[in-house]
């Protein structure tokens, strides 16, 4: 493996993000500690959502700024969103990586960039 | 280069510019938010013209197949023709002659239409029929194109409902109407004949269902398929006697009649039909799943389903969608 090659190639780039959504989202939806956001939303849009934030944590194209994640996110906030939610997002993101088999130095550097959105989330 | 029409306008693309790019720079209305073809929030469909294989990546085959596809990701080589999901006028008026109705319960009107014009459609999708211009629904279709003549529709009388009531109570045999479609991605697509599919539907949900089913049999689908049709009384399974003779006919056929009300009489499954529905088959892991009906069943039902291992591009699902009167 080339020193060259970003997170998102070493992670397998789209088809990993396929791989993944579906078992995350699972996961996501499965997690009573968040689950009550995902309560009334649509599930294909919410899918669609879901590989885009992956790609991103992935280390792949994005083009979402921290403006659309304080927007995105605002009307969670004014329902209670807080810190120990994104802990249980970030956990199972985690969890669905090591199911697909992907190694945890690549996990932390994914977490790392989950993390990073967190104060735009939270609209802090 | 490239000429992209849209609506009435035609545009030239420039050099490496995206479909999206080269319609929002002129001040066309297009949704988006990722433009990486990854959040699908741009969504068009080509109505003339191919899109390429690089801007349908990701979508569901349903919607491949009906030339839908990300225009932020798009730099075709030849023209396009293009509208956004939700423009009527991408669609055509046809006009249609009503050939019979008869009632298949106490209900729901069985209307068979033949079309003036061909029209394409696939076995679970839906057409618009207009009471007058202004005032149209959806209905879906129980029809299958290569074993039909005619389209057929369900259409349930809702109380105080506009249009199914002047359905029920005006419309005769030998009348034309006009109709607008077909849409809808909640069909049966060819291959994988072996997977397991289970569709659950309410009341005249089963229109669709009725429609996939022969199709999916007619087309060789080798895999069991499960129907469970719920209504409240008796009355509302109908189609009983078409089913059952289904059943007989095709060994990978099962119908199960759902009544959640409180006279059950033996034969029948006693409760709602997707609760009945997950009791007999909890796992649902590679199953493709078709959902018809009252909005929130669908709803309700599509995450249990996920949650119960089917994957999201497997399930099929169409509420629906009740108008005010």
């Amino acid at each position: 493996m080339s020193e060259q090659e970003s997170l998102y190639e070493q992670i397998g780039g789209e088809a990993a993000v396929n791989a993944a959504v579906d078992i995350f989202y699972r996961k996501v939806l499965g997690d009573a500690r968040i689950n009550t956001f995902f309560e009334d939303v649509d599930m294909e849009k919410q899918a669609a959502k879901q590989k885009a934030f992956l790609t991103m944590a992935f280390g792949g194209p994005h083009n979402y700024t921290g403006l659309d994640m304080r927007k995105g996110h605002a009307h969670l906030v004014s329902r209670g969103l807080n810190d120990s939610h994104v802990d249980a997002v970030i956990e199972d993101l985690g969890a669905t990586l090591r199911e697909l088999g992907v190694k945890e130095e690549l996990i932390a550097q994914v977490a790392a960039i989950a993390e990073s959105t967190r104060n735009d989330v939270l609209g802090r | 280069m490239a000429i992209i029409r849209y609506a009435k306008d035609s545009y030239e693309l420039e050099d490496d510019q995206s479909v999206l790019d080269c319609l929002t720079h002129r001040g066309v209305a297009v949704p988006f938010s990722c433009r990486s073809g990854v959040c699908q929030t741009c969504l068009m469909r080509a109505t003339g013209g191919t899109p390429t294989e690089a801007s349908q990546q990701g979508l569901k085959n349903s919607l491949t197949l009906q030339n839908y596809f990300l225009p932020c990701v798009c730099y075709p080589e030849t023209d396009l023709e293009v509208a956004l999901p939700d423009d009527a006028d991408a669609q055509v008026v046809i006009p249609a002659t009503v050939k019979s109705l008869r009632l298949l319960n106490d209900d729901i009107m069985h209307v068979e239409l033949e079309c003036h014009a061909q029209i394409d459609y696939r076995a679970g999708q839906f057409i618009n029929l207009f009471q007058h211009q202004t005032l149209g629904r959806s209905y879906s279709l129980a029809s299958v194109p290569y074993e039909d003549d005619h389209l057929h529709l369900h259409v349930r009388r809702l109380p105080q409902g506009l249009v199914s009531g002047w359905i029920h109570d005006e419309l005769r045999p030998g009348q034309t109407v006009e109709i607008r479609g077909p849409g809808g991605d909640c069909f049966y697509i060819p291959g994988d004949t072996e997977q397991s599919m289970m569709l659950i539907g309410t009341g005249s949900g089963l229109a669709q269902l009725y429609g996939i089913i022969r199709d999916a049999l007619s087309q060789g689908h080798t895999g069991p398929i499960h129907l469970f049709h719920g209504s409240r009384d008796l009355n509302g399974l109908y189609l009983f006697a078409e089913l059952r003779e289904l059943m007989a006919q095709y060994a990978n056929f099962n119908y199960i009649p759902c009544l959640s009300g409180d006279d059950v009489p033996a034969g029948y499954a006693t409760g709602r039909a997707h609760d009945i529905a997950f009791e007999q088959i909890p796992s649902l892991k590679n199953w493709r799943m078709f959902l018809c009906g009252h909005p929130e069943m669908v709803r309700v039902t599509k995450r249990k389903a996920f949650l119960a291992g089917a994957a999201m591009k497997n399930i099929y699902a169409d509420a629906f969608n009740v108008s005010q009167p």
